[in-house]
């Protein structure tokens, strides 16, 4: 345990360092104009990267494996889905876009709904092997991926416009009027979340062990699943889907911090995920002075970790 | 499903699919042989219709090959990496040569999916896990990695556009002189149908195959490059028309067994009545204009790819 604070620690130095450097590194013209906007990008990318870190530890929790992810399930596609419909059915002048909160609501309760199917269908019966999961969700993902581009062509030109600049944001081009409702969120998932950290714990031992143990299982589940999918959808409304992202901070923290701990596993999960996004920006802006988003290569470096993973667990399954 | 039957259907969906489009031509317009309308029918419509027959009996014949190579269902160019390699192939002819000619992008390109797939059949190979599910789990990671470097390199190079509109996947831009490529995968597809039984043996394995006097390597690699140059042709006249070599051969081979010289007229065949279902759907809905077509048959392919994998678990083992 010792050994894991020290751990903490110094990823905390670390994202620190990376977030000073975004910050301050060679900040040309005015400063009155430049620092706030970095800033904004900080926070974007520490509000995505949490959420994402957080969200794909509970989901892998209570679905009990460490490959699948609510964005590989097609969760984030799912908002787009969502936004999608709202201005197909109701346009761009309709209050459910000109209201933030409504539209934000709307879409939640929608990823809310998708995520229990999803939970109820693939994960209850237990007999689904979890390369099947997973390829039905890889899928599903391309399913609703085209679904959104059907509707897209369908759409109005002008309202098309206004729809865009809604799905395509990226960690440049964040969405701010989000940011505070964003920030508002997280705080309040990390209140409950700092409720429930003991009976993650508990849940991580399985289902009946955890009823035995005196936890409302299948209840836990559902605030969960609602948990998660609030968070995916904040991360997506912010900066746009980035999928295999919560799958490798995931991962890179059940290795580096050994322990079954949540709350070391969702800090340490946060921690090296404000690093690589903020790290990574840096290193694509500044250093390489790439036109590349950050985007393109985390799926890069996403997918061969993705297809290792695979590889390795398949080793110890077969 | 008898033989006929499908093609009946195939004649018919293509007669509609030479009547439907922006402009509405009826067959007696035809009888004057100089009118705009039949220039536009001999300049667009019938190109159009070659290009869905060619694209949908090759790319169906494609899967069908890679499957009883790897006996493996779920194997096809979607779930190997082919269509994104060939990709590849073309953005690096692309950025190699500044003025790239047509045979220069066919050249990269087929290169490219061939060797795009031969590593992943080695990969295969590796893997000891040979499960029907986990293998094609791989093959799409593949192909993801290798879009992602299509996708760096083009962003690097300002090619995000180029490349993202010509190779939606659709038959709008198809007209004559512009489609001819397709042609070579007849010949291709001729070449898979004399072979068919010999890919059969081939998938059973290199010693089996040996000890049966099959040259292995070299029916494997035949296999492979068919599947290539239909790739190839197909993403550099259509662009890439995902799922189609997926889920066609499976649905022929519920109904008719995995005997492939006796499937391969039929996946042909259902190939072609699939895409021009998809092509016809996607011109009607909102015509005048057109819904390209490998959306549509993304989302029609992955529904029935879903319906396939949640309710077929016991038929693909």
């Amino acid at each position: 345990m010792r050994n894991n604070s020290t751990k903490l620690i110094f990823l905390a130095v670390l994202a620190i360092i990376c977030i000073l450097l975004y910050a301050f590194y060679d900040i040309k013209g005015g400063f009155d104009y430049a620092f706030p906007k970095r800033m904004m990008r900080i926070g974007a990318m520490v509000v995505t990267g949490v959420a994402i870190s957080y969200s794909t530890v509970v989901f892998q929790t209570i679905t009990h494996n460490r490959i699948l992810t609510p964005s590989v399930m097609g969760l984030d596609s799912m908002y787009q889905v969502v936004q999608t419909l709202i201005y197909f059915f109701a346009g761009s002048l309709s209050i459910w876009v000109l209201n933030k909160y409504l539209n934000f609501g709307a879409s939640i309760i929608a990823m809310v709904l998708f995520a229990l199917i999803l939970y109820r269908f693939l994960f209850r019966a237990d007999k689904h092997p979890i390369y099947l999961l997973l390829l039905i969700g890889m899928i599903l993902g391309t399913l609703l991926g085209s679904f959104v581009t059907f509707l897209q062509v369908l759409i109005d030109p002008l309202e098309y416009l206004s729809l865009q600049s809604r799905l395509f944001a990226s960690f440049t081009k964040v969405n701010a009027d989000l940011l505070y409702i964003a920030i508002g969120i997280l705080f309040i998932a990390f209140i409950y979340g700092y409720r429930i950290m003991g009976k993650l714990d508990v849940m991580s031992l399985g289902r009946e062990n955890a009823i035995n143990l005196g936890i409302n299982y299948d209840r836990m589940v559902m605030n969960i699943l609602i948990l998660s999918s609030v968070l995916i959808a904040t991360s997506t409304a912010l900066v746009g889907p980035i999928t295999f992202f919560g799958l490798i901070v995931a991962n890179l923290s059940y290795q580096y911090l050994v322990t079954y701990k949540h709350s070391v596993l969702i800090l340490g999960a946060s921690l090296i995920s404000i690093i690589a996004l903020v790290g990574g920006q840096f290193l694509v802006e500044h250093i390489f002075e790439l036109r590349t988003t950050l985007s393109v290569i985390i799926n890069f470096i996403g997918g061969i970790y993705f297809i290792y993973l695979l590889l390795k667990e398949s080793r110890s399954a077969g | 499903m008898r033989i006929w039957m499908l093609i009946i259907t195939a004649v018919v969906l293509s007669f509609i699919s030479l009547f439907v489009g922006a402009i509405d031509i009826k067959p007696s317009d035809l009888l004057d042989w100089n009118s705009d309308k039949t220039q536009i029918f001999l300049a667009s419509r019938v190109p159009r219709l070659m290009a869905i027959i060619l694209a949908g009996a090759g790319m169906s014949i494609a899967g069908l090959i890679m499957q009883s190579l790897s006996r493996n269902k779920f194997v096809s160019p979607t779930t190997a990496g082919t269509l994104d390699a060939a990709k590849l192939g073309i953005l690096i002819s692309m950025l190699f040569f500044t003025n790239v000619t047509y045979t220069q992008q066919i050249i990269f390109s087929f290169a490219f999916a061939l060797v795009g797939t031969l590593i992943f059949m080695q990969i295969l190979d590796r893997i000891k896990f040979k499960d029907v599910i986990f293998v094609p789990l791989i093959g799409i990671m593949y192909g993801n990695i290798l879009s992602s470097v299509t996708t760096f390199f083009a962003y690097e190079a300002d090619l995000i556009q180029n490349i993202s509109a010509w190779l939606m996947g659709s038959f709008t831009l198809v007209m004559a002189g512009r489609y001819e490529l397709l042609y070579i995968s007849i010949p291709a597809v001729i070449l898979a149908y004399l072979y068919a039984n010999k890919f059969t043996v081939a998938g059973m394995g290199e010693d089996f195959a040996k000890n049966l006097g099959l040259s292995y390597k070299f029916v494997l690699n035949i296999g492979l490059i068919l599947v290539a140059i239909i790739a190839t042709t197909v993403v550099l006249t259509v662009g890439v028309i995902p799922f189609l070599g997926l889920i066609v051969p499976n649905i022929v081979s519920l109904y008719l067994g995995d005997n492939i010289r006796k499937t391969i007229p039929h996946t042909a065949v259902l190939g072609i009545v699939f895409l021009l279902v998809c092509d016809i759907i996607g011109r009607i809905i909102v015509h005048p204009y057109e819904i390209p077509v490998n959306v549509t048959v993304a989302v029609i392919g992955s529904v029935i790819f879903l319906i396939m994998l949640i309710r077929g678990r016991a038929y693909a083992k």
